[in-house]
């Protein structure tokens, strides 16, 4: 993985993953979104066919898309073919490099079951990635996809992505006009009150017990 | 995205180089029905496929400036059920191998008769050596041209008629050439080749033009919305995650100024079209061969303009994710 004058004037390397922010909305009501952007192992991967050599391939047992360092030649046809930009050509090995799903820890023995995840997944502190197998239909990406609306990035290019994102979710509290005044409280006079009245009978006087 | 030289002469040659190979072709069927009589047909053929050969040896070797690893770009043939990029892997070669037994049975003058026919000219083994080499430079033109129409989401090039525009001028080009080639070599060709030439550039600019305006008015699919799903008509940018430029800003971006792009459409529309259509006319009532060499490297240059906008015209839908550093 190239990283070139990382603290110098003109960082530049190769990514696999990527953290991007998008303001939306008009000012002032704006919100910044951050969106981690990385290879989304389609289901129906387009940069896998073109490649001449066979060196990017998909695997049958588990749908990772992966590139065989020893086999490319370096022709950055497949990074024309993925509509999501997450192949980068690393500058000095002169392959393609993209995200592997941690696919040598996922699998690795050695790790508590725990721990085999992607890195991304284990070191993001707030927990928003997920990691799982998206045809296991209960597994827990599975129904976090289906129960809170999980999408998919250029639906219109029919690539499949297994890697779906999940809607922004907000805190949100409906407030009505009419709760903005509490009239029913006795201390502060807000609102008219009924006067008590003092030379009438009450209703003790009137009823015989 | 990002025109890179290598591919723009990579196309450019074996373009042109395909195109002569045609013509020479074209002249041998000719004179296999009696429509022309070449004086030198051994000389003219043998150094003809001799020059079509060297553009196309041109173009082989531009093309491993792209690779990062040129020694292993023997592996490329390898996926020819699925990319077009091994087909064209597998055409180039194929296609020089019969220009080059071409023109060495030409050079030898070694052509027995494979069939008995009445005319001596349609039984030769170099006509159906011709065939074969015809066929392949045709599945060589869709080949290349594949490799870039086969990409759906770059929807400029997604059509049926960067095939055609493929086809057209690199044939234009090498019909120009034959011209420029016949002035020295078989005088009686200039105005069959000159003829040709002209047809087949005034065909490319009607679909060039066509694919132009196809672009200009073309919609694209991809929105920053669909990229990052977020349904709002107002998102901007603020960080695209590296500040130094990456792969993915070199890559898909051309990087000229407006001024420099637009203009570029006109110098290829002026030196691909208007000049060799104006030279070759003046060049084949004069016979000169200065003029009608002049008509080849104007419209050779203007190529290299015409790729290079056919490549910095295309918006990669990646690029949507990289608008703001
Ligand atoms: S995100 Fe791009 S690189 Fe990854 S599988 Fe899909 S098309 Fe291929
Ligand atoms: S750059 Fe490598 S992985 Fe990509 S298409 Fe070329 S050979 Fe295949």
């Amino acid at each position: 993985m190239s990283d070139d004058n990382p603290y110098g004037k003109d960082p530049t390397g190769t990514f696999f993953n990527r953290v991007q922010s998008f303001e939306i909305g008009d000012y002032p009501n704006t919100e910044l979104v951050h969106f981690p952007k990385s290879c989304l192992h389609c289901e129906e991967p387009p940069c896998v066919p073109v490649c001449p050599t066979g060196a990017s391939y998909k695997r049958e047992e588990d749908g990772i898309v992966l590139v065989d360092y020893d086999k490319c030649i370096g022709c950055k046809y497949c990074s024309w073919a993925c509509p999501y930009g997450a192949r980068e050509l690393d500058e000095h090995q002169k392959v393609m490099k993209k995200c592997t799903l941690c696919v040598d820890r996922i699998y690795d023995e050695a790790l508590p079951e725990a721990e085999r995840k992607p890195a991304c997944v284990l070191a993001c502190p707030t927990n928003a990635r997920l990691f799982g197998d998206v045809h296991d239909s209960e597994s827990e990406v599975s129904v976090t996809i289906r129960e809170s609306g999980g999408y998919q990035l250029m639906p219109e290019w029919g690539t499949q992505p297994a890697n779906h994102y999940l809607p922004r979710r907000k805190t949100k509290i409906k407030i009505h006009e009419d709760e903005l005044i509490r009239a029913d409280n006795p201390l502060k006079k807000e609102g008219l009150k009924p006067k008590t009245v003092v030379d009438e009978a009450t209703l003790d006087d009137v009823t015989s017990w | 995205m990002h025109p890179a030289l290598s591919v723009i002469f990579l196309t450019t040659l074996i373009g042109a180089g395909q195109g002569l190979f045609l013509a020479l072709f074209t002249a041998q069927s000719y004179a296999a029905v009696d429509f022309v009589t070449i004086q030198n047909p051994q000389q003219f053929y043998a150094y003809g496929s001799g020059i079509a050969l060297l553009l196309l040896i041109g173009g082989l070797l531009a093309s491993f400036f792209h690779l990062g690893h040129p020694e292993r770009a023997w592996r490329s043939v390898a996926r020819w059920r699925t990319s077009w990029l091994s087909r064209e892997v597998i055409a180039l070669p194929a296609f020089m191998f019969f220009v080059f037994v071409y023109g060495v049975m030409h050079y030898f003058g070694w052509d027995p008769l494979v069939i008995k026919t009445e005319h001596p000219l349609q039984g030769q083994l170099s006509l159906y050596i011709g065939i074969i080499g015809t066929v392949l430079c045709f599945a060589l033109f869709i080949c290349t041209a594949m490799i870039y129409a086969c990409l759906k989401f770059l929807q400029e090039w997604h059509s049926p008629l960067t095939v055609i525009n493929y086809t057209l001028l690199g044939t234009a080009s090498g019909f120009t050439l034959a011209t420029a080639y016949s002035a020295m070599m078989a005088p009686e060709l200039v105005t069959l080749f000159g003829t040709w030439a002209t047809i087949i550039t005034l065909t490319a600019l009607v679909s060039r033009t066509a694919s132009l305006l196809r672009n200009a008015r073309i919609k694209h699919k991809s929105s920053l919305q669909t990229a990052i799903g977020v349904r709002h008509t107002n998102i901007q940018q603020k960080a695209m995650g590296l500040m130094g430029g990456s792969f993915n800003t070199r890559e898909f971006f051309h990087g000229a100024k407006m001024g420099l792009f637009k203009s570029m459409k006109w110098i290829f529309l002026v030196l691909v079209f208007l000049v060799p259509v104006v030279l070759l006319a003046t060049g084949m009532r004069s016979a000169s061969i200065d003029i009608l060499i002049t008509a080849f490297v104007a419209q050779y240059l203007g190529l290299l303009a015409e790729r290079w906008f056919f490549f910095a015209q295309a918006k990669h839908p990646q690029n949507l994710y990289y608008q703001t550093i």
